[in-house]
């Protein structure tokens, strides 16, 4: 079981996971003379711009034309590099879908596909700005892993185990400061969830930032008395269908947690893993069927029930049906 | 590296490419003819002469990128010519566990360089090739096939502005200029003549040229190969359909696949272009 999180839970300055992008960027510039990185005239916001002050030669700026960023990437692939794009996450899936779906999955390219700004915490630019579908998308794609790293140094290790591995995939980073809950030591494996907090009265699965708010929800719950699960998991596709089946078995109820459509997202692919091999009471938290509005993150995170609270009415609801 | 062929040996390659590509899509009961055909000069000049590619493995060939996919079937008769794959698996073509599917399939066969037949998207791809190829100072160019209906897509013009403006010299369109898309001449559809001038305000170095001519083929091809400091375009002016009488120039033989009888006429009508 990690416990990195218990030190500093809510207690260190937190920091955006855009930047551990660029940390394990930084780090490839120099480990991984393959490594290319491109943006699309957003390169301050993705953090990108780190990378090209350092190794210019190999950064890319390609304007404000996302489908041309990919289809440039998959020719620096198919010639041996490792091309990063990089983008807000709206833009980066919707704009370039196809790119991305007949290039680079459909061709199998090793093509690092990075999507920032996901979550309705990016806050006032709104609902064009807010990815909510990416995961969703991007997890329908055959060949794409999909990892949603819930802290700055899950992003670091994100970015460098991606360059290690041929392939497709894509990486969501969101813009606002968020909680560290790991560290060096914490392991970070493509497709491993982590065990957070052991419980056997409910699990809470949980992936990005959506980890820290069931990790306050874990607290409030054990004050009631009830001892919950709460695995961290980075990799959503592919999902560690064992950690997943092993705690509904030894829980007999399951939450999702996700700043991102409950439909066909995170919610979705926990429950097409349960209902088949440990079917059990599940209750989703997310975004229900709604695009997002212009507001404070935290102003938004509240009002579309991404908090501790909607998880601990969550485990509430799915405990009573348990009973049952 | 194949013994350079004279202009003569490229016609009647031709030819033959046509008649397998022809006889390949009437196998599969489907397919895209026209196109095919108002490509197949042009594409045999690339290669059999123009390009460097002895091998689909050959880290240093020139990496060639159909971006107007559907017409595949060229594709594949090609590289079965070059050897690249048994020329008897030809007539699998769009067959359920074939190789050869109805749009290009990364690596199946080997010498498909990548997945495409969503227009639009193959120019970006070759900047990138092309792009990695200069920085590691690699011998390979970068070629791109498209047709002239495919370039109403936005993304070929990002593709345009991102070859100039990276000025890579190592990178080559061809513009395969027939006139007709599927609903009818592109003139009509969503006209943007002057192509060849748009091109040039775009920066890039523009060869006209009547691209069912092979010499000219292969003279625009070899300029391709010495311009510095910018990409080139060949605008092919073609004839969809060239070579069948009652394919040219006509919309309906975009994507329909010719009868046995249809198929057998259009040989008759090849070879005797063969003899003249
Ligand atoms: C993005 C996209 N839209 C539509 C199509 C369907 N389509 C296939 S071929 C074609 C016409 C292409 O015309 P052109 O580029 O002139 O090709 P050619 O005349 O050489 O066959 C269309 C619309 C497609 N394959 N991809
Ligand atoms: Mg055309």
């Amino acid at each position: 079981m990690a416990t990195a999180h218990k030190d500093v839970c809510g207690t260190l300055e937190g920091k955006a996971t855009r930047f551990g992008y660029s940390d394990g960027l930084l780090i490839l510039g120099t480990t991984d003379p393959r490594v290319f990185v491109l943006d699309a005239d957003l390169a301050k916001s993705t953090t990108s711009e780190r990378f090209k002050k350092e190794f210019p030669d190999r950064f890319i700026d390609c304007g404000i034309a996302e489908a041309n960023m990919v289809g440039i990437a998959a020719g620096l692939s198919l010639m041996g590099k490792v091309p990063f794009t990089s983008t807000y996450g709206t833009f980066m899936v919707d704009r370039a879908l196809d790119q991305i779906r007949v290039t680079v999955a459909y061709g199998e390219l090793n093509v690092k596909i990075v999507g920032a700004h996901g979550g309705i915490s990016v806050g006032p630019d709104g609902a064009t700005h807010q990815a909510l579908e990416d995961l969703g998308t991007m997890r329908m794609l055959p060949h794409m892993t999909v990892i949603n790293p819930c802290d700055v140094n899950e992003a670091r290790k994100a970015t460098l185990a991606v360059a290690a591995m041929q392939g497709p995939v894509f990486i969501r980073l969101g813009r606002e400061s968020v909680p560290i809950l790991t560290d060096d030591a914490t392991p970070f494996e493509i497709g491993k969830g982590i065990t957070f907090e052991d419980g056997d009265d409910v699990t809470i699965t949980a992936t990005g930032y959506m980890v820290y708010e069931a990790l306050l929800a874990h607290e409030e719950l054990k004050k009631q008395g009830i001892h919950a699960r709460v695995l961290n998991i980075h990799t959503i596709k592919p999902i560690d269908r064992e950690l997943l089946v092993k705690a509904a078995r030894e829980t007999g109820a399951v939450v999702t947690a996700e700043e991102h459509q409950v439909m066909g997202g995170f919610g979705s692919a926990v429950a097409e893993v349960l209902v088949q091999d440990c079917p059990v009471p599940m209750e989703f938290v997310g975004i229900k069927d709604r695009f997002g509005e212009s507001g404070t993150p935290d102003e938004l995170l509240t009002a579309f029930g991404c908090r501790a609270a909607n998880i601990e009415q969550a485990v509430k609801a799915v405990l009573a049906r348990r009973k049952r | 590296m194949d013994p350079m062929l004279t202009i003569q040996e490229l016609k009647h390659l031709a030819t033959e490419i046509r008649k397998d590509t022809l006889r390949s899509i009437t196998a599969a009961g489907s397919g895209h003819p026209g196109g095919s055909l108002s490509a197949a000069d042009i594409m045999t000049a690339l290669y059999f002469r123009a390009a460097n590619l002895n091998s689909p493995t050959d880290p240093d060939r020139d990496r060639i990128f159909w971006s107007k996919g559907h017409i595949v079937p060229l594709l594949y008769t090609l590289l079965a010519y070059k050897g690249f794959f048994p020329k008897e698996e030809l007539t699998t073509l769009r067959k359920f566990g074939s190789r050869l599917q109805g749009h290009p399939k990364k690596d199946s066969p080997p010498g498909v360089e990548t997945s495409g037949g969503s227009l639009g998207q193959g120019l970006s791809i070759a900047v990138g090739a092309a792009y990695a190829a200069r920085y590691d100072h690699l011998p390979v160019r970068s070629w791109c096939l498209t047709g002239d209906g495919e370039i109403q897509e936005g993304q070929i013009w990002e593709a345009l502005m991102a070859g100039a403006h990276f000025k890579l010299d190592n990178l080559c369109a061809i513009i395969d200029n027939n006139g007709l898309q599927i609903d009818g001449k592109c003139s009509d559809i969503m006209c943007i003549d002057d192509v060849a001038a748009k091109l040039r305000a775009f920066n890039w170095h523009v060869i006209s040229i009547d691209g069912n001519d092979m010499e000219q083929c292969v003279n625009a091809l070899d300029e391709a190969k010495t311009v510095k400091g910018q990409p080139t375009a060949i605008v092919a002016h073609t004839i969809k359909g060239k070579g069948v009488s009652f394919m040219e120039n006509v919309v309906g033989w975009h994507g329909k696949a010719p009868s046995q009888d249809e198929l057998t006429q259009a040989i008759r009508e090849l070879d005797a272009q063969e003899c003249e």
